[in-house]
Order: C-alpha cells, then structure tokens, then sequence
C-alpha cells in the first residue's frame, strides 16, 4: 500500500501531529476505569493464597457471609468455568489446589472498600503445604511433582502448541533448518554458554480494573482496563458459554498495558461476584502488590546457545535451547515460547539451526505477554553470546556482527527469504557504531576517564521482531461522515497511549485528502459498536489497522464519488477531490460539497439519494501459515522490524558500579508516520528495557513467597535515571505491504537493551555478565570471578593463537573496527 | 468529622471518615478524578496535588488533615478552557502518552518550576524524580518543561536524529 509515498507529495504523513486526546489527559478529564463508579456499584476483593504450593483443605466464608454489607462471597468450588488462552488450565478461583503465591482463593463483594477487606480478612482457609517448585529447571526433573496431572485432559490451540501429558512442560516447539551437526562438524569454532533472566512486572501505572455487571437475561457489560477488548470478550464467552451479542465490553482510557492487559484476566471473577450479587454492578481494582502476585508477569528464561563459527567468524550452525517458565498457568507463554523459537537466532543468518523450545510449569505468578513477547528475554541470551563468541574467536563484535547480520537473500529459521524491502539491520548496527564512536574513546571521553578513574566501556547490540499472532490475524476501520463534513474513524484497536489513534488519524487525512482536524479516531471502544480487531498486542496495530484505514478510505470515496456522480451528472472517473466537495474535473466550478452528501444528498424538488456516507476496509494478514510442528518451517511474520542499540558506560572497576553516559537506539521503521511519536516509543521502551537491565525482577524466598512486590523493593526508573544523552535514529527502508510504507515500532525499543549495556561493561572492564537484571554487585562479582574462556570454547581450530590475551579481552581502545 | 476545604478556588463542605485519605476523598466523594492512584503508597507520584502551596502524595495525606486547606489539583490548571502554559507544553512536545501519570507529572513539574524558574536538565529530572511514567522514558518530559521555561534549546543530551 505505498501509493502517494513520495515525501514530497505527503501533507500529513511523516509530519508532526499533536496527539488528539492528549487534551483530556492534560486536564485531568480523561476517564479511566479506574475513575467509574456505577450507581449501585459493590467493591470486589480476594482472599490470596500464602503458599506457593498447597492443597486447599478447608475454607470457611460463614464469618465474611454474616458481616453487615457483604452481598456476594465466592470459593473455587462454585465455579465451574476454566480458562484459558491457548491451553485452558486456569480456573476463576483455586479449587482444591493453589498454585503459586498470591492466587486467589476466594472472594467477596460489598458495599464499600473497606467491609470487603475486613471480609477477606475474616475468611479461614486451612492449608496443606506442599514443597513447590520454584526453579523452572526443577520442573524438568524426573520425580518432579506436576503442577497441572490433568495436562492430558485440557483443550489446547492444536495447530501452534504440543503440551506434554504427565510432565510439567506446557508446550514444546521446534525449529529444525538445515543439517546443524554437519555445520558444527565443519566449525573452526564452537563455543557454548548459558544466559538467564527472571521474571518481571510490566507496572502499568492503572493497575487492573473491571466493572462487571452481570444483567438480568444474561447480558453482561464489561468496563475494563483490556488491551484487548474483542479477545475478553472472545474468551469471555468461551468459558460461560455465551453468544458474542450477549456480551458488551467497553474500554476507555487505559493507563498502560504493555502487554499484560493483553489477555483475560480479572474480568470472569468480577462478573460471577456480580451474577451472585444479583445482577449489581461489581469493580475490582488490584493493588499494587496483587499487580505483581495476583496478575500475570514476565516469564523467566534460561537460554543455551552453542555456536559454530568457520576460521574466518562465519556461523555455521547453531543450537538453541529455550527453558521458559510460564509458572502456575499458560496464559500467554506458550505462544512467547513459539514466537521466540522461530526467532531465537536473532537478527543473524545461520544456515543450520536446531531449536528446542519449552514452557514448563512452576508455582509462581503465572507469565503472560510483555512488550517484546520473549525477544527481550532471549535477545539478553543471543546478543551477549555474539560478544563472547567475538571475544573467543579474538574478532572484534561489531565485525562479527557485522559478517553475520541476516540481510536479502538470507532465510529465516522457518524458510523464510530476507527481501530487500524486509529492512536493514545492518544499517541499523552501523548507524548506532557512528552515533558512539564505537571501537575507540573520544579526547573528552579519556579526558573523563582519567578525571573519574573509572573505565568507559562501548557496546553493541541488534535485535529483530515480527509480530506473534495467528495466521489469520484481522482487523477493520470504518469511517463515517458527519452532516457538516466532518469525520469520525471507527477501529478496534486500542489507544492505550501509544499514539496510534494520532497516526490513523494522519493516514486517514493523507488519503482522504482532508485537514486533520475534520477527522476524529474514536480512543474509547465498544465491542458492540466497534468493527472487531484481534488484539492490541504485537506491533501489528499500524500495519494492520493502519491498512485498514487507507482501505476505508478508498471505500468512502468511491461511495461519495457515486452519489456525487448521479448529482453532478458526471461519470465518477471524471470527479476529484479537496476537503470541501466533489468536483469534475475538466469543469472544476461544477462541484458539490461534502456536506451535502454526507447524510444523504437532497436534491432541490426534495429527492434524496444515497444515504449516510459509510466507508468501510477489512485487512487480514497475508501469506501466513501455521508453523510445522516437527520442523518450525512455514510463514509467522508478517513483516520483520530490525533494531539496534549502541550505550557507552563508565564504570568503577573496584566497586562494579555504573552509570550510562549514552544510549543511541536505530530502528527501520520503515517510513515514519509521526516522528514524535516514533521517538516516544523508541526513548520510553528503551528506558523501559534499561530498568530490565539494570534493576527489575522478582525475587523469592526459598518458599516460593515473593520478596518484592512494591515499589519499595522493585524499582523502576525515574527521571533521574535516564542515561545522560539519548539519540533515536529512524532509518526508513519501505515496507511494501504496510501503510505507506510503515511498519511497527513498539515493541522493538525494549529489545536488546540489556546486551548492549553487559556489552558495554564487559569492554570497560571485563566482566562477563550472563544473568540479568545487571546490578552493581552483578558486575563486581562478574569482574572477580571470570570463567576461564576454556570452559566455554568446546572446540578450536588447530594452530589457534586464542591463548593471547590480546585476543581475548576486547578493550575499546585495541578494538578492530570496521 | 466535618471539614472545610477549598479545592481550585471553590469551598466544599464535607463529612469524611477519619481513616479517608485526600486521594480517596478527592476522587470518590468530590469526583476529583484527575489526581490517580499508582500504588497507595506514596511511591509513584500519580497523585501528587498541591496542599497549602507545596505538592504533596495525596494518598499520603488523610482529609481530616486537609481541614480549611487550599488544594488545587490538575483540573484546576486550564483556565477558562484554556490549558496553561505547561499543559500546552506537555501536549506540544508530545510529553502525554497513556496519560496515567500525566496530572500528578504536572504538579510536580509546576512545583518545581516554581521553586526553580529556569531550571537545568539536572533540575527537572530532580524535581520529577518522585513521579513514575512507565511509557515516555521521560525525555519528552523534559523537554516540555524546557520549552514551558522558554528554553527548549538547552535540550543537549536529548537529540532526534529522525528523518
């Protein structure tokens, strides 16, 4: 869809455009779900589990039933509901069992906040405490118990996930490509380590929310806090076995999702407190501390990579195994595991590669969809590991990186073959290497250097992502015109702060040709009003929705130019344009406004024709396929985003502490809809991805009770804490199937990071990082305690000068570059 | 307890319980929806409201401790339908993105325009150290309280290299 893609015909696209709902955020009017209250509206709250692992042997609510102003109490054993996204392992409450801390296993609904958690308090739950397993590597033993015996028995999405009955393992995807021992027989090189990081929280600043009203006839009406509006109430029906008409989900501002309000979550609970409740309106908000026990995480990851390299640092295969941790329920990490196994390479061609990929099942807070869907996680293993197999085979990253960069003519993992128009990561790398002086320090950084006494270490790292989402993943835009001329564009796609609602608006305008402020993108969403979309997820909302909306466009116009055509008594090949009428071309004086047919066109005797002005664009995803579940091999992406970070560091080499000097940060975004608000997604997921880096994670006690669950003891970054320089490059290489050229950005930022800053430390200092969040003392310790380059290099070519230091510690100022 | 307070120039007279925080009192009873609550405990900034002539965490404060106080909360920041100059700057310089953390953002930036006219990079990023955004990384903030103090040309360290 690249018609009118030449800059200099553009008058909206690729051009500033302020934010249109940003004004209700300014003034405090803008309304979020957690701002409603409903008259009649009753005040929902959980009985948490203590436990990590226990049988439920008693629970007694007769205490919290007789307190004055409870209407509704729940336990597990009323509900007989499962749920689930690709495989339905969870029920509404715990029933029997609990599976990780912070579950909930019971509930009530009262008049007021403060009797329902006086009501909590007073429901007894006796417990059997059982050893849980809390290392997903444990998960994987042979008398491990099992968190889900009745894996056999649940129902799956068939086509993408292959659970493992009576083991703890969810799902295990594939991907086989080429012949990966012939290429590690023909390696020069093989070098293989392991990569880890634990789980995190999203921290949206609006924790969940839902108001649920369960009606009389079963209607139920859902005011959520949803990414996703169409998928709760998809899922919604599923498990209560309801019509889609049945059931209205609204959505109106959501403050943040990053992908943890993707999926479904407290909406089920909150409406069975409501049909208790006698049909009464029911609002659960989760605390904080329940946003990090109650509702789902980021899943863990424990990544090992075994790379063959040729002499001359080709790789020449490559083995990956995935250990994921979904913890207590599936949710959405089976479909990161499948997502990030037919992209575990990373942005990298490699000839033969071998993909083991599992979710296994621990009892923990259960892990879910967070921006990146897995390529955070597993790029932190792919883009350290590229260091450290630069740094074994004695070649500076950035050459290696540069040598093996997929580009046109590689293929994918799964068969796909990189065009031209995919993108260009190497420009990305190349763009971010410039940006900081890569391979040497300038005058001032050794000024700052000897001034300071601490070391200032440079590093690179790319990243790759495609949307993870069904084959047949849709979406649809429909534009309406007003009396007065005037627009409104109806999609399903949520604005949850990421501007797309600006951006739609911007190609909206471009292709109509009308001013953008005739042109209004509705941000709140009605599932009963709204044309469906799949999800808010993937990066896929401007490409898809974006698609959409040019194809509504040309809907309305050729509806507009027949109705037009009949009054003007012209053919309609013959009509153009502007954002006041129709007119003929070769008579530009015979037109007729828009206005005037925008509601019907009523010609002076009375005689109306036409109607309401409706134009409408369906856009499905193209080419894809599902996945060969022995091989991998098959279509998953709908377009590629490359990326790449460059962070100069200093850091003290006697205490490991560090602080980032700069982060630069390319993407090919294909071609920039709105550049402020490329750079607001490239500079807010790449700070996102440096509190990955450097400070958030769950921590548990050996019991499995989690340690931090606040922002006392889980920080996030603040003002304070953004590097000293951040530069954001755009770098523009068409996409052709996206809206005018675009592709997605929102997710990418977050990725790769984490590597780019060990990358960076590991040249200042030598330190050779390998698990994150990096904290200072990580880096104190990986500076004392180096692994001998032995234990990691399993195979090295004869004649190998690798015992020469120089060849092995990469120091800015000795670095071979390009 | 009964109590008196005046909230962006207008005087309200209300019963709370003595265990009502302000943040609860300001947005359940009055309808005050702008100031948020993150965490409830005073860590975030989401609802930070002026108190008296300082910004305080609202969810911190009880209402009874709010008697005959002078609060102004975001919705009293645009007069006569027009947005302040810092709003303006917020929304120009594309500092609003799911707009949670967005009034608590404000008062504090006015705080600490008001303690610092002309403030430095390192200033701003100081002064709004106390209010969580999850989605700008702050830049963009920034740069609007540079260009809200009419110097967005200091913004060395925060560069666009965009196309």
């Amino acid at each position: 869809m690249l018609e009118n893609s030449d800059p200099a015909q553009l008058k909206y696209v690729g051009k500033a455009a302020r934010r249109e709902e940003a004004i209700d955020k300014l003034t405090g009017a803008a309304i979020y779900v957690s701002d409603m209250i409903l008259p009649g509206m009753l005040y929902a709250q959980v009985k948490k589990s203590p436990h990590a692992r226990a049988l439920i042997k008693r629970i007694d609510v007769s205490k919290a039933q007789a307190l004055s102003g409870v209407r509704a109490v729940l336990t597990g054993e009323e509900l007989n509901y499962k749920l689930g996204l690709y495989i339905v392992d969870k029920d509404i409450l715990a029933k029997k069992e609990v599976r990780h801390y912070g579950e909930a296993v019971a509930a009530v609904a009262a008049d007021t906040l403060e009797i329902a958690k006086k009501a909590v308090d007073l429901i007894e739950v006796e417990y059997e405490v059982l050893e849980p397993i809390l290392n997903h590597m444990d998960a994987l033993k042979k008398d491990a118990p099992l968190i889900h015996p009745d894996l056999g028995s649940y129902d799956y999405f068939k086509p993408a996930f292959s659970p493992q009955p009576g083991t703890n393992i969810a799902t295990w995807n594939k991907m086989r490509k080429g012949d990966v021992e012939k290429g590690f027989a023909e390696s020069a090189w093989i070098v293989e380590r392991e990569y880890t990081n634990p789980s995190v929280q999203h921290v949206p600043m609006e924790t969940h929310v839902a108001i649920v009203q369960w009606g009389k006839q079963d209607d139920v009406t859902i005011w959520s806090s949803a990414q996703s509006p169409f998928t709760v109430r998809d899922l919604f029906c599923y498990a209560f076995k309801l019509p889609r008409n049945k059931v209205r989900v609204l959505v109106p501002h959501v403050g943040g999702g990053f992908g943890g309000k993707a999926g479904i979550h407290i909406e089920p609970l909150t409406a069975m407190l409501s049909k208790k409740a006698n049909g009464r309106p029911v609002k659960f908000q989760a605390t904080r501390e329940e946003e990090f026990t109650l509702l789902p995480c980021r899943s863990a990851l424990t990544y090992r990579i075994k790379t063959g390299v040729s002499q001359d640092g080709k790789i020449l295969a490559q083995k990956m195994t995935m250990y994921w941790d979904a913890g207590a329920y599936a949710d959405y990490a089976v479909n990161v595991t499948r997502a990030s196994c037919y992209s575990a390479q990373g942005p990298y061609d490699v000839p033969n590669a071998w993909v083991d990929a599992y979710t296994l099942y621990t009892n923990k807070p259960y892990g879910t969809a967070y921006r990146g869907f897995g390529h955070v996680e597993f790029h932190w293993g792919v883009e350290r590991h590229m260091d450290l197999v630069a740094k074994a085979i004695g070649m500076d990253p950035l050459e290696f990186r540069r040598k093996n960069l997929i580009h046109p003519g590689s293929t994918t993992l799964s068969g796909e073959v990189i065009q031209e128009h995919t993108g260009n990561v190497l420009k990305c790398v190349d763009e971010v290497a410039k940006a900081i002086n890569y391979g040497k320090l300038t005058d001032a950084e050794k000024a700052r250097e000897k001034a300071t006494g601490r070391k200032i270490g440079k590093g690179i790292a790319a990243l790759h992502k495609a949307p993870a989402m069904p084959s047949f993943t849709a979406t649809a835009a429909v534009i309406k015109m007003n009396s007065d001329g005037t627009v409104h564009v109806n999609v399903g796609l949520m604005e949850i702060g990421q501007g797309s609602s600006t951006a739609y608006q911007q190609i909206v305008a471009e292709r109509l040709g009308f001013p953008l402020e005739k042109i209004k993108v509705t941000v709140e969403k009605d599932t009963d009003r709204d044309p469906y979309d799949w999800q808010t997820v993937a990066s896929k909302g401007l490409i898809m929705t974006g698609n959409a909306c040019i194809l509504a466009a040309e809907d309305f116009l050729k509806k507009g130019y027949e109705v037009a055509a009949q009054v003007l008594r012209a053919n309609p090949v013959d009509l153009a344009h502007d954002g006041e009428k129709v007119y003929v071309k070769h008579h530009p004086t015979e037109s007729v406004a828009w206005s005037k047919l925008a509601i019907g066109y009523a010609f002076p005797n009375g005689n109306g024709i036409g109607g309401p002005l409706i134009g409408v664009g369906n856009y499905i995803a193209q080419g894809l396929t599902n996945l060969d579940k022995e091989t991998g091999e098959g279509y998953p992406a709908l377009d590629w985003t490359y990326g790449a970070h460059g962070i100069i560091v200093e850091v003290d080499p006697d205490t490991g502490e560090y602080k980032v000097i700069k982060v630069a940060s390319a993407f090919d975004v294909g071609k920039t809809i709105n550049p402020d608000m490329v750079r607001g997604q490239a500079v807010g997921g790449m700070i996102q991805g440096l509190g990955t880096a450097t400070c958030e994670g769950y921590i548990y006690d050996k019991a499995g009770h989690l340690l931090n669950p606040s922002f006392t003891d889980n920080k996030i970054p603040t003002a304070k804490d953004i590097p000293e320089e951040i530069e954001t490059i755009a770098v523009e290489t068409p996409q052709l199937d996206g809206p005018y050229g675009a592709r997605g950005v929102g997710e990418h930022p977050m990725i790769s990071v984490a590597p780019a800053l060990a990358n960076a430390i590991d040249a200042a200092v030598g330190a050779e990082l390998v698990h994150m969040p990096i904290r200072f003392e990580d880096v104190w310790r990986a500076i004392q305690n180096r692994e001998p380059i032995d234990n990691w290099i399993t195979k090295t070519p004869s004649g190998s000068c690798r015992s020469d230091p120089a060849t092995r510690l990469h120091s800015p100022d000795s670095a071979i570059t390009p | 307890m009964k109590i008196k307070v005046t909230i962006n120039g207008d005087v309200y007279e209300r019963d709370v319980a003595e265990n009502r925080t302000l943040l609860r009192f300001l947005r359940e009873d009055l309808g005050f929806t702008g100031p948020k609550e993150g965490c409830g405990a005073g860590e975030c900034g989401a609802c930070t409201v002026y108190f008296n002539g300082k910004t305080v965490n609202s969810c911190m404060v009880l209402a009874a401790e709010a008697d005959g106080a002078v609060i102004e909360t975001i919705e009293g920041e645009a007069k006569d339908g027009t947005l302040s100059k810092l709003q303006e700057a917020f929304d120009k310089n594309n500092a609003v993105q799911c707009g949670f953390c967005t009034s608590g953002m404000i008062m504090s930036a006015k705080e600490l325009i008001r303690i610092h006219p002309k403030p430095t990079v390192e200033e701003i990023k100081e002064g709004l150290e106390g209010n969580f955004c999850r989605c700008t990384g702050y830049s963009q903030i920034i740069e609007a309280v540079l260009d809200a103090t009419d110097q967005l040309d200091k913004k060395e360290g925060l560069k666009y290299a965009g196309k």
